[in-house]
């Protein structure tokens, strides 16, 4: 694989992002009070691809919202390249793709992409160019204008990522990116992102409720139970990269399977 | 890959419009053969086709009187319109002052507004061109700036998410979200508002002291048992709200070829 960009960039190992204590609770109406994060302690290094799974109300799509400032922690601190997470969202150091692409329906496929460049006051010049080399990336070159409706799921999606990297942030946060798609369209996105990401490099963090694609696309796996949302076991994930269609054949890829499946059966029970 | 085009071919559009023109044909033959075979009289309801010879006999005098009645709705529809859309811009920038407003605005639209055109003549005299706007644009007001708000605030909360992630300022978000978002709300409020425009230009014309109106002109033909003449001004009414309401519509197309609305009606 490629050496990644902003290994270059940042020649110190520092963490992306740091989190340590954190809670987060909801006031679900009333004097209720739900615990949806508690005692969350977190370190992601630079490049590191890392997924955090867990069943519904685990608490794991609130985590990357804390980590990308678009809810606040209730207590606990959040560092993000070593600054809180209003700094950091105003400095643009994250890209994120949600479970919907999200697309601006009355914008072009190349219009989308171009959408957080036309935010940060590109020129128009530079926001085709980085717009055709994202497309080129995705490999969505010849359908710059087309209109979101007339792509397919796996197509949308594909052009949020390349929306969400368009402005080269060194951070992707994806909320499960490839949910709402079938377990084919999934299987190939997963090696499509990974590809990408051999690319670009940056640091990743993936919320996704399927093990497997968990397994397939991280370099660590973070275990989360709810009620109330914990981090019960990290795993290191010793696959080698570049990952392909073999390795969901290889041993390794369903020992680590086995064992995110334990976890999850564990914390379940215990 | 499918990807389907909006533009169909002329056989495709024959194809699509062939029932409704069959339908409208249909109906008016009915009713020529009706009205034939047992002798209705004329001022209950007059054949199509001599409806259609008073249009044309008539169609100076009306082409003539239906001008003072169409600036009355083309004026009122822009200037209720535009303060529609400014009112709605104006609260959806402060929630406050929307949630104070919005159900005053509901409750107003809900009143018969044309109720009060006596009263609007009273106010800026019966003759002047600008009472008839005022009526019309009352009646444009309340659809126009309601619709506007909803579109301006409905809004996927992803799509707003994705704004902060990139620390956008309110003013972009307005103009490259909220605005966008608004257009097909807005666009429907408008087609809705052409309709309420010639009504309440009509009905102003009843109130009205000018005699060179559609509506004078429909009283006075009523009073003198020439009803062919009264149907032939209300074809005429309704022909030019027809057009009001596709000029709406082909704007519509060219503003946003990308909503569901437009796609959909080319196949």
């Amino acid at each position: 694989m490629q050496i990644p960009k902003s290994e270059m960039r940042t020649p110190k190992p520092q963490s992306v992002v740091s989190i340590q204590e954190v809670n987060k609770t909801f006031n679900s109406g009333g004097r209720e009070r739900v615990s949806a994060l508690q005692d969350i302690n977190l370190e992601v290094g630079a490049n590191e691809f890392v997924s955090l799974i867990g069943p519904s109300g685990c608490g794991k799509s609130t985590l990357l919202r804390l980590i990308a400032d678009l809810l606040s922690p209730t207590s606990g601190r959040l560092l993000i390249n070593g600054k809180p997470p209003y700094q950091a969202r105003l400095d643009r150091d994250y890209g994120i793709v949600f479970q919907a692409a999200t697309l601006y329906e009355w914008r072009s496929v190349s219009q989308n992409v171009q959408l957080p460049l036309e935010i940060m006051g590109f020129s128009a010049r530079r926001r085709a160019e980085r717009a055709q080399d994202m497309l080129k990336l995705v490999e969505l070159e010849q359908f710059s204008e087309h209109y979101p409706w007339q792509l397919s799921g796996g197509m949308q999606q594909r052009v949020a990522i390349a929306r969400a990297l368009a402005f080269e942030p060194a951070l992707l946060l994806m909320d499960e990116p490839f949910g709402a798609l079938d377990e084919f369209t999934r299987e190939r996105m997963n090696m499509e992102l990974l590809q990408i990401w051999g690319k670009t490099g940056g640091t990743v963090i993936f919320v996704t409720h399927s093990i497997s694609e968990a397994v397939f696309l991280s370099s660590r796996v973070v275990v989360m139970t709810p009620r109330p949302g914990r981090i019960t076991r990290i795993l290191d994930i010793e696959l080698p990269r570049p990952r392909s269609f073999e390795t969901r054949q290889d041993e390794r890829f369903f020992a680590s399977v086995t064992e995110v499946r334990e976890s999850l059966r564990e914390a379940y029970l215990g | 890959m499918t990807i389907s085009q909006g533009t169909g071919s002329l056989s495709r559009r024959v194809a699509y419009y062939l029932p409704t023109a069959l339908t409208a044909l249909t109906v008016l033959l009915a009713w020529e053969l009706i009205v034939r075979a047992f002798d209705i009289q004329q001022f209950l309801i007059p054949k199509p086709s001599s409806i259609l010879s008073a249009f044309v006999a008539q169609q100076p005098i009306l082409l003539g009187k239906v001008l003072t009645t169409l600036r009355g709705a083309v004026g009122g529809f822009v200037l209720g319109s535009s303060a529609g859309i400014l009112v709605a811009l104006i609260t959806a920038r402060w929630v406050i002052l929307r949630e104070a407003m919005l159900p005053f605005a509901i409750a107003a639209n809900s009143v018969p507004i044309i109720a009060f055109s006596p009263i609007v003549f009273n106010w800026f005299g019966p003759s002047n061109p600008f009472s008839w706007m005022a009526i019309v644009a009352v009646i444009v007001f309340f659809p126009v700036m309601i619709n506007t708000v909803r579109g301006l605030t409905l809004i996927d909360p992803r799509a707003l998410e994705l704004m902060r992630s990139y620390a956008a300022s309110d003013f972009k978000i307005l103009f490259a979200l909220r605005i966008p978002n608004a257009l097909p709300f807005l666009f429907s409020a408008l087609r809705v508002a052409t309709v309420l425009s010639m009504i309440g230009a009509v009905v102003a014309d009843f109130f009205g002291v000018e005699r060179a109106t559609i509506g004078k002109y429909i009283t006075q033909e009523s009073a003198s048992f020439r009803f062919e003449n009264t149907w032939a001004a209300i074809l005429l009414v309704s022909v030019i709200g027809i057009l009001f309401y596709l000029l709406i519509t082909l704007a519509e197309r060219f503003i946003m070829p990308w909503h569901v609305s437009v796609r959909e009606s080319g196949h």
